[in-house]
């Protein structure tokens, strides 16, 4: 996720590594994998290897490929208890600003500001506040939406939504090279590898 | 034969034997899904299903009309009553509430109880996606995406009767904390007040959950529509003539393109990938710890409605988990009452809706029903041992006044009904099961009748004892909350995933990176 996902128009992107005979900059190398042991194993070597920013993509998600790939626990959780936080102290600040402060009224000689009766409303704004902090926090951290991508305009990629897996080293890694790569993936048992030009 | 282990069921498939299909079909288990054995696991999807089987089952649904012609006409009736419904409720605001059979002694009756009877409905679907979710129970994968769709409308025909029922409609907004011109503030200490934020952060929750999980599904759709799009493989809409009338007509519409541009939209751009799927997973499992508390307290909430008025019938602490006990209740039999007709009527559901899916739910039946048993005989216990006259009376009242037949409908339907569950040929039985869902959504309704006209008719004083009679306005609004209940149901059975393809994908032998049987995918494409 970074902001020039969002708003490219700002950033001037880097001049392409590599570019394709027509000119076009290269995405990255798509390698097709047919089941989940070899993808698994295949992102196993990838990570030993030390790619830094690849993928694999796989129709559901994959049990342990976190560690198989290297991936670094995500922050969601922390933004999810920001929200939590925000929605549980705003409610119970406006509570009290509404009944507490601004429009006191006696109800059963009961006190103007109590906490008991205002949990409920602020255990509910806490959770509302969570739900939507974790879906967008999600999408926002996966640098979504976004509706066109390099990889959907293969017609082999979309097979990963159905039963196929994938693994994606982008031209912008480190250790990207056209042929190296390509060879590595075949090694690890990649049943097609295509090139991915930059829309 | 018994049950066959899933991964002889595999070996022997590679060997190039039968397809096993008629070989799992054996009396004593069933579909083969109802293992005794505790070692054996038993199938999550029938018939040898590959990866690819599931998704084109799964969007088979949604990109074509179910076989036979009873859609559209079933659509049709529903929406009928639907239209009738919400006529009904124009009449009402135009003319007033004095058009329902309410009077001065009797204030609520079947308005909030049919907002209890779809709220508690709404139940079902939370608790399948949040709570067995934490439990790791992964049968819920062939049951959540339609017990959570079940949620949103029920909580949708919900939210009609408690706004209707103030009477001057257009001034609900003063229930929201926003600035009128009295220069007032909302009571934070009312239960209604908490209702109000309870329904519809409960409401919004349901619908953030069911959205994140069709997320993947959505993007399978936009690329299955996309390939074909690609491979010129897109046909146009073609309007037939219904009967016997030969006519029909070409529209400059190509469904794949809608389907794309819609289910594109949804999708927001998910590729599927590794790095999306683990914070997916992280937001999954946040919203279903968030979840599960929202979803005891809603209906907690709800009876607090009742519980913190001094009515004698209403004012009892046994009701927060009565209520959510009774809300789980009917809603798995919503969930029975529609997905045992689904699995006859679209093929291939049963492959994924297993006996031993029903059987779990008719369990859960079994054990909700007699929580509730107990709460009402906790009742009848504290209304005697609390020694009130007055609260006693209205107990007896309710099982022995004017609205025994009530009283005893809910106790026939509710208490006795899923006993037949005790029997495993009865849980195992779609039939009997949909039958006692049906007792106990009636029962259900009855009950939270019973709760609240029983109570109400007779308070303190003999002079203002009255009976209720609902007006037709009171059952044809009612009907119509059925109808548009069943008709976004239906809509969401046409057009929307009805299975969660990727966590159904996921609990599946193939999916499984260290099995000994991973090395074989069961298709390709």
């Amino acid at each position: 996720m970074a902001i020039s996902d969002y708003l490219p128009f700002l950033f001037r992107p880097p001049a392409p590594r590599f570019v394709t005979e027509a000119g076009k900059p290269v995405h990255g190398v798509l390698a097709q994998f047919d089941d989940v042991a070899k993808v698994y194993h295949a992102a196993e070597k990838m990570r030993d290897e030390g790619f830094t920013n690849w993928d694999v993509h796989s129709p559901f998600p994959i049990h342990g490929i976190e560690e198989a790939m290297g991936q670094q626990r995500t922050k969601l959780p922390f933004i999810v208890g920001g929200a939590a936080f925000t929605g549980v102290s705003g409610a119970m600040l406006m509570q009290w600003f509404m009944n507490g402060f601004d429009f006191r009224f006696v109800v059963q000689g009961k006190p103007d500001f109590a906490w008991e009766p205002f949990l409920m409303v602020t255990f509910e704004l806490g959770v509302l506040f969570s739900a939507f902090a974790a879906l967008f926090g999600m999408l926002a951290l996966n640098g979504l939406p976004r509706w066109n991508h390099p990889l959907l305009a293969s017609e082999r990629f979309l097979a990963s939504s159905d039963d196929t897996f994938f693994i994606v080293v982008e031209a912008t890694d480190p250790k990207f090279d056209p042929l190296a790569t390509r060879r590595l993936l075949e090694s690890l048992g990649a049943s097609a590898i295509e090139l991915v030009e930059e829309a | 034969m018994s049950a066959m282990h899933p991964d002889r069921i595999t070996a022997e498939r590679l060997a190039g034997l039968a397809p096993g299909v008629a070989a799992i079909q054996d009396a004593p288990t069933g579909d083969g899904t109802l293992v005794e054995d505790p070692a054996v696991r038993a199938p999550l999807v029938l018939n040898n299903r590959s990866i690819h089987d599931v998704t084109e089952i799964v969007c088979g649904y949604c990109e074509k009309p179910p076989p036979g012609k009873w859609w559209l006409p079933a659509f049709c009736v529903a929406s009928t009553f639907a239209a009738v419904g919400m006529l009904m409720i124009l009449y009402l605001i135009i003319t007033g509430i004095g058009t329902w059979g309410l009077n001065n002694q009797v204030g609520w009756a079947w308005d909030i109880t049919n907002f209890v009877f779809w709220i508690g409905i709404g139940h079902a679907g939370t608790l399948i996606s949040a709570i067995l979710c934490l439990f790791k129970q992964k049968w819920r994968t062939a049951v959540n995406r339609s017990a959570e769709a079940m949620t949103i409308f029920a909580v949708m025909c919900a939210g009609i009767f408690p706004a209707i029922h103030v009477g001057r409609i257009w001034f609900i907004w003063m229930v929201f904390p926003i600035p009128n011109y009295n220069w007032i503030w909302p009571n934070f200490r009312s239960p209604l007040l908490w209702d109000v934020f309870a329904v519809s952060t409960y409401f919004t929750v349901s619908l953030l959950f069911w959205y994140m999980g069709m997320i993947p599904d959505f993007a399978t759709l936009r690329d299955r529509a996309d390939r074909r799009l690609r491979r010129g493989q897109s046909a146009r809409v073609r309007l037939q003539a219904p009967g016997p009338v030969k006519f029909s007509v070409e529209l400059p519409i190509v469904a794949d393109r809608i389907r794309a541009l819609v289910y594109g939209l949804l999708a927001v751009g998910w590729r599927f990938s590794s790095r999306h799927w683990h914070r997916y997973e992280n937001a999954y499992l946040i919203l279903a710890g968030i979840s599960t508390p929202l979803v005891l307290s809603v209906h907690s909430i709800v009876s607090f409605d009742f519980a913190t008025s001094i009515l004698p019938g209403w004012h009892t602490t046994i009701f927060p988990p009565y209520f959510v006990a009774g809300a789980i209740f009917g809603g798995f039999a919503m969930v029975l009452l529609l997905l045992i007709p689904a699995r006859e009527l679209y093929p291939n559901f049963k492959d994924l809706l297993t006996l031993r899916h029903l059987e779990n739910m008719a369990k859960i039946l079994l054990v909700t029903g007699m929580m509730v048993g107990f709460a009402y005989a906790m009742e009848f216990f504290i209304a005697w041992y609390g020694a009130n006259e007055y609260e006693l009376y209205a107990f007896i009242n309710r099982a022995s006044g004017p609205y025994w037949w009530a009283y005893w409908t809910m106790i026939t339907c509710n208490v006795v009904s899923p006993q037949l569950f005790w029997s495993r040929a009865m849980r195992t039985n779609p039939v009997v099961i949909w039958i006692v869902a049906l007792l106990v959504t009636i029962g259900m309704w009855f009950e939270r009748f019973v709760i609240i006209v029983t109570s109400l008719h007779r308070a303190f004083l003999p002079g203002e004892w009255h009976m209720f009679f609902p007006t037709w306005v009171d059952i044809l609004i009612f009907t119509g909350s059925l109808g548009i209940f069943v008709s976004m149901f239906m809509l969401f059975m046409r057009f929307l995933p009805q299975f969660p393809m990727a966590e159904v994908k996921a609990v599946m032998p193939q999916a499984d990176p260290h099995g000994h049987n991973a090395h074989h995918n069961g298709g390709g494409h």
